[in-house]
């Protein structure tokens, strides 16, 4: 009580003094600081956008006034035609869709499992999951792309969407969710006649609905975003996801900036779009789960 | 009776563990864990796809005794030393700058997590036409400024060679093109240092800072005395991880080379070197070779770091 008293004492002596115009002073440093940084950011998304209305002479030409002078629409519509962006869409959220579905359901049941069940064996189950995790992808690219192959799924849905429909780190991060669950829920759940199923269904799921959000998000964001794989996996236009189509686009366009940064524009803006929508969920758990480069 | 009780209870549990468990497993099991022994196994293959022989360890000899190996081994280590620290340091001081404003906190943290989400693909694009040397906007600001201008990515030379005008090698050290490669990157990810720094930090106990102002402390003691100390988990959490990312890097490298060049194999890196042996050679036995020494190395890392977690994580 009394140190309190002795610095708000102090706060009042000092508020027209030296230290504390630094102290705005220092504010207003780590501002502009700020500023400049987040005009770096924003910077190529900005250039991306309006570039992506421009007419091609426009686009070649470097001035600091990045707008366009007309707004060139038929960009949006012209990129479509150039290349087949419709079907890297379906497929990139057919795929992205249908593996973040599957995760969330894999890893509840997983998590659930780990989290509450008693059974001979869970400890080595649950260390073989968690040895997965320390397996890097490129380890297993190629034997994963040899098995896709005699199974028969080379350039298919299976093929694209299989090897990703479980992994450690969702499973770990429901487990952890599940664990918070009171142990009584499910003694009086037992008590009412529920079964597990019941009760997982009713009263745990809607329980961890934050961790399985974060699940989904990230899943969503990986396989929308992820590059080497749908690019071993698949050999033609009908099963290429968007991030491989992109790729093979910049090749085609050329020189046609305009309509590069149109197509680049159409491929980051769902996930801009999801992020901004749901960006608390990021932080909460972006340090355990960690996305992909 | 109490005992047997018990035993029904385990072994009740079993039927529905099992069927809990067998999704995730069908998937793991082929897809993660057998393929780790299938991968060793392949690399003792030679030749091309599966038309090889069996050729024992030779691969490995071979990744050793190739210049093109150790070429792209060495654009690697320069690639994790150009963007790891820079990453880290830019992350730290922002974070840093960040903790102490309230006001736009959320906002510039939302900010600059944006790149990170974003596909790399798609805003490499952007970099590579800013890159670009007739129409880029990287040249245009040199020009402007009166130096001369670069050619970027297509630079095969060093960087030191050409900072020190001639005086050092052009083949020592990065290339411009691995530099160029470097500072997309950094700008791609340094936002997750700002948001686990900032996690970090919110876990420092106010009254630290509460205490060390009653003894005077100045903002620089608190920084090196308690904040720097206090976040080293923090710290060897990002340098791991951070580690392991930039040796596993696939995207920019690929989104970014010249289509075909590759700026004469100074922006290969261990990742583009398994993708071309493997996919576009077919050297499945070598490029597994390849893949587990790199996976050998991440894996090495991967254990240091849950060690540090272990002995650093509950400080308190």
């Amino acid at each position: 009580m009394f140190s309190i008293n002795n610095m708000q004492s102090k706060k009042s002596y000092y508020l027209f003094s030296i230290p504390l115009m630094y102290h705005y002073f220092f504010k207003l440093v780590i501002y502009i600081i700020l500023f400049v940084l987040g005009l770096i950011v924003c910077f190529p998304f900005l250039w991306m956008f309006t570039t992506s209305f421009k007419t091609l002479e426009e686009a070649t030409t470097i001035s600091l006034w990045i707008f366009p002078s007309n707004w060139q629409w038929e960009n949006w519509v012209r990129v479509f035609q150039f290349a087949p962006f419709g079907r890297y869409f379906f497929n990139s959220f057919l795929v992205a869709g249908i593996i973040t579905i599957a995760v969330c359901v894999n890893s509840i049941l997983a998590g659930y499992v780990f989290a509450r069940l008693k059974f001979p064996g869970k400890s080595i189950l649950f260390a073989i999951i968690m040895a997965t995790m320390m397996v890097p992808f490129e380890s297993v690219l190629i034997p994963n792309f040899i098995l896709i192959s005699r199974l028969g799924w080379y350039n298919t849905y299976m093929g694209l969407i299989a090897p990703w429909c479980a992994n450690a780190f969702s499973i770990l991060l429901l487990r952890q969710a599940f664990m918070t669950l009171p142990e009584d829920y499910y003694e009086s759940a037992q008590i009412d006649g529920c079964g597990h199923f019941s009760f997982l269904l009713y009263l745990s799921v809607p329980f961890v609905k934050p961790a399985l959000i974060t699940v989904a998000l990230f899943t969503f964001l990986n396989s929308y975003n992820s590059l080497l794989w749908p690019l071993i996996i698949t050999a033609d236009e009908a099963k290429r996801v968007v991030q491989v189509g992109l790729t093979v686009f910049s090749g085609d366009a050329g020189i046609r900036v305009n309509l590069l940064m149109t197509a680049s524009t159409i491929v980051a803006l769902p996930t801009i779009i999801i992020y901004l929508i749901a960006q608390r969920y990021f932080f909460q758990e972006s340090i355990r789960v960690g996305l992909k480069g | 009776m109490l005992f047997s009780d018990r035993k029904n209870k385990r072994s009740s549990h079993l039927l529905p563990a099992i069927i809990m468990l067998a999704p995730s497993f069908v998937i793991l099991i082929p897809f993660f864990i057998f393929p780790l022994f299938y991968a060793f196994q392949l690399s003792l293959w030679g030749g091309k796809r599966n038309m090889g022989d069996f050729v024992g360890l030779k691969n490995y000899l071979m990744a050793f005794q190739n210049p093109l190996f150790w070429q792209s081994f060495k654009v690697t280590i320069y690639y994790a030393m150009m963007t790891v620290p820079t990453t880290l340091i830019l992350g730290f001081i922002i974070a840093y700058l960040l903790s102490k404003i309230t006001r736009g906190k959320v906002f510039f943290r939302i900010l600059f997590f944006v790149p990170y989400v974003t596909s790399t693909v798609a805003v490499a694009m952007v970099w590579r036409i800013f890159y670009n040397p007739q129409a880029g906007l990287f040249n245009f600001v040199l020009d402007y400024f009166g130096f001369s201008i670069q050619r970027w990515l297509l630079e095969p030379r060093g960087i030191l060679h050409i900072l020190t005008g001639g005086i050092i090698a052009p083949q020592f050290g990065p290339s411009l093109a691995l530099v160029c490669i470097s500072l997309f990157d950094i700008w791609h990810t340094f936002g997750f240092a700002v948001v686990v720094f900032l996690a970090g930090m919110s876990t420092i106990p106010k009254e630290y800072y509460e205490s060390a102002q009653i003894d005077g402390a100045r903002p620089l003691h608190i920084l090196f005395h308690i904040e720097l100390p206090l976040l080293t988990p923090t710290w060897l959490f990002l340098i791991t991880v951070q580690l392991i990312r930039s040796l596993q890097t696939f995207s920019s490298f690929y989104a970014l080379s010249p289509a075909g060049g590759r700026t004469m194999g100074t922006t290969e890196n261990l990742m583009l070197h398994i993708y071309s042996q493997f996919y576009e050679y077919g050297y499945w036995g070598y490029g597994s070779a390849v893949a587990i020494f790199l996976s050998i190395l991440i894996m090495t890392l991967t254990f240091v770091q849950w060690q540090w977690a272990r002995r650093y994580v509950f400080y308190q």
